[in-house]
């Protein structure tokens, strides 16, 4: 700091302020309208931090005493999913989206893909049950001890680490053209959760099962190659060549329903 | 009932799409290529097809059925996608649309060129060469043929791709690259066909 600069003249300085328009819906019901926030700036912030200054003082731009925002969080660090959102038109997670890196005045909207609880809060329990119906999951129970299982080679392990990094954000949901109301497809993330845990050599005892389950309603079959999920993921994830992976199981697993003998695992 | 096995649907349309429409369509674009030999080559050669045996038969297993299906299926799937091209302006995302925008000018133009030629000729009309060239004495015809053979070898070639990938052929980025530039190829072949038959007649 030079020494020319004093308090008074930082004073002087007109205040840095944030602006938000924020879309805001107060029921599951009740009809969504905007509403815009002017929020004192500090150095780093990030979209949750603004949030937070709202809930602190709750007052719109207009000067009007409004309620606090209602919005989820859990992790701040980018691998719970929970802060999902839309901003400036395009879904991710609102704790590593930093208001420095975003044009103003920045919009907040929820993934309406999915629905509205409150505010910013959305209900992603579809994406969890989707979760069950394609098992996803390594069944390890018997009804004696069963031993270890075999060993998952090391560089296949490094890869598949890859595809388990999905949090169930709901981003690729969001900007999938074929999830909507109007169909009933689960979406990317569980097809790539279909080849994680059929990769893996305890849970490939089980893939036929949850290859299975794809080929039923709102599986595999509603993507429509779109390939805007794997533009979206904020982890990474090669969800594309997933799904186009399952797509040749599946080919192969149709095939051996109809006129393979009765292994379906092998 | 239909959701339940949507997989199965789904995998039926993409398949129908290249056998054997995309088939008929190619042989359909070559045959009225003939045109551009002058109006004798063009009916000779229409006249071959016309004379094949079982014509009903192959009519109706080759050609309107499977049509029927992938048209009317396609134009669900068209209505049960929600685009978002502005959001993610992506080549993979536009191509998405297109398609669907193409299937749906598709069924209008098929209808309307079905009509005009194979249904005339129930009426006792003859599909000639002549026939074609009535009917491009009106500007906004050529504009509407132009555009609708466009939007079928587009439909075609994107299908083509989207096919690869449906069935699980074409898996890793790379490989979707290399088939994407290849139906680019087969687009931009069976343009330069249609059009030059087109404008033959015109």
């Amino acid at each position: 700091m030079s020494e020319h600069q004093t308090a008074v003249q930082e004073q002087a300085a007109p205040a840095k302020t944030v602006m938000f328009e924020i879309q805001r819906q107060d029921t599951p019901e009740s009809a969504p309208y905007m509403e815009s926030f002017e929020v004192p700036y500090k150095a780093n912030m990030n979209v949750i931090s603004a949030l937070m200054e709202i809930r602190r003082n709750p007052v719109n731009a207009k000067g009007e005493k409004t309620t606090p925002i209602n919005w989820d969080m859990n992790c701040l660090e980018e691998v719970c999913g929970a802060c999902s959102m839309v901003i400036n038109g395009r879904p991710r997670q609102s704790c590593t989206a930093l208001v420095d890196q975003l044009t103003q005045p920045i919009k907040l909207e929820p993934m309406r893909t999915f629905p509205v609880v409150r505010d910013l809060v959305v209900d992603r329990e579809g994406m969890f049950d989707s979760l069950k119906k394609i098992k996803a999951w390594i069944p390890i129970d018997g009804t004696y001890d069963l031993g270890e299982g075999p060993r998952m080679p090391e560089r296949k392990r490094q890869w598949a680490y890859e595809l388990s990094k999905c949090m169930t954000c709901g981003v690729c949901l969001e900007a999938c053209p074929n999830v909507n109301d109007q169909t009933n497809f689960m979406g990317p993330f569980a097809i790539s959760q279909v080849r994680l845990f059929n990769t893996h050599p305890t849970g490939a005892q089980n893939k036929d099962e949850r290859l299975s389950a794809l080929m039923t309603d709102g599986g595999l079959g509603e993507c429509g190659n779109s390939q805007n999920c794997v533009v979206a993921c904020p982890k990474g994830i090669p969800l594309t060549t997933s799904i186009a992976a399952m797509n040749r199981a599946t080919t192969v697993q149709m095939f051996k329903n109809f006129f393979g003998s009765d292994h379906m695992v092998d | 009932m239909v959701r339940e096995s949507e997989f199965y649907w789904r995998r039926l349309h993409s398949l129908l799409g290249i056998i054997p429409i995309g088939l008929f369509v190619t042989q359909h674009l070559i045959i009225n290529h003939f045109a551009t030999k002058g109006a004798e080559s063009f009916n000779t050669a229409a006249h071959f097809i016309e004379n094949l045996p079982f014509i009903y038969f192959l009519e109706w297993f080759v050609i309107y059925i499977p049509l029927m299906f992938h048209a009317f299926y396609g134009v669900y799937l068209a209505f049960t996608s929600k685009n978002n091209v502005q959001r993610y302006g992506t080549f993979r995302n536009w191509m998405f649309m297109l398609q669907r925008v193409t299937g749906v000018f598709l069924v209008i133009f098929i209808a309307w060129h079905i009509y005009e030629t194979r249904i005339q000729k129930l009426f006792g009309a003859e599909v000639n060469y002549d026939m074609m060239a009535d009917i491009f004495q009106s500007p906004f015809m050529i504009v509407f043929y132009a555009l609708g053979i466009l939007a079928a070898t587009f439909h075609l070639a994107n299908g083509v791709w989207s096919f690869l990938v449906t069935w699980g052929l074409a898996q890793s980025p790379r490989s979707q690259k290399i088939v994407t530039y290849v139906t680019l190829g087969i687009f931009v072949i069976l343009s330069v066909i249609g059009m030059r038959a087109l404008f033959a007649f015109a």
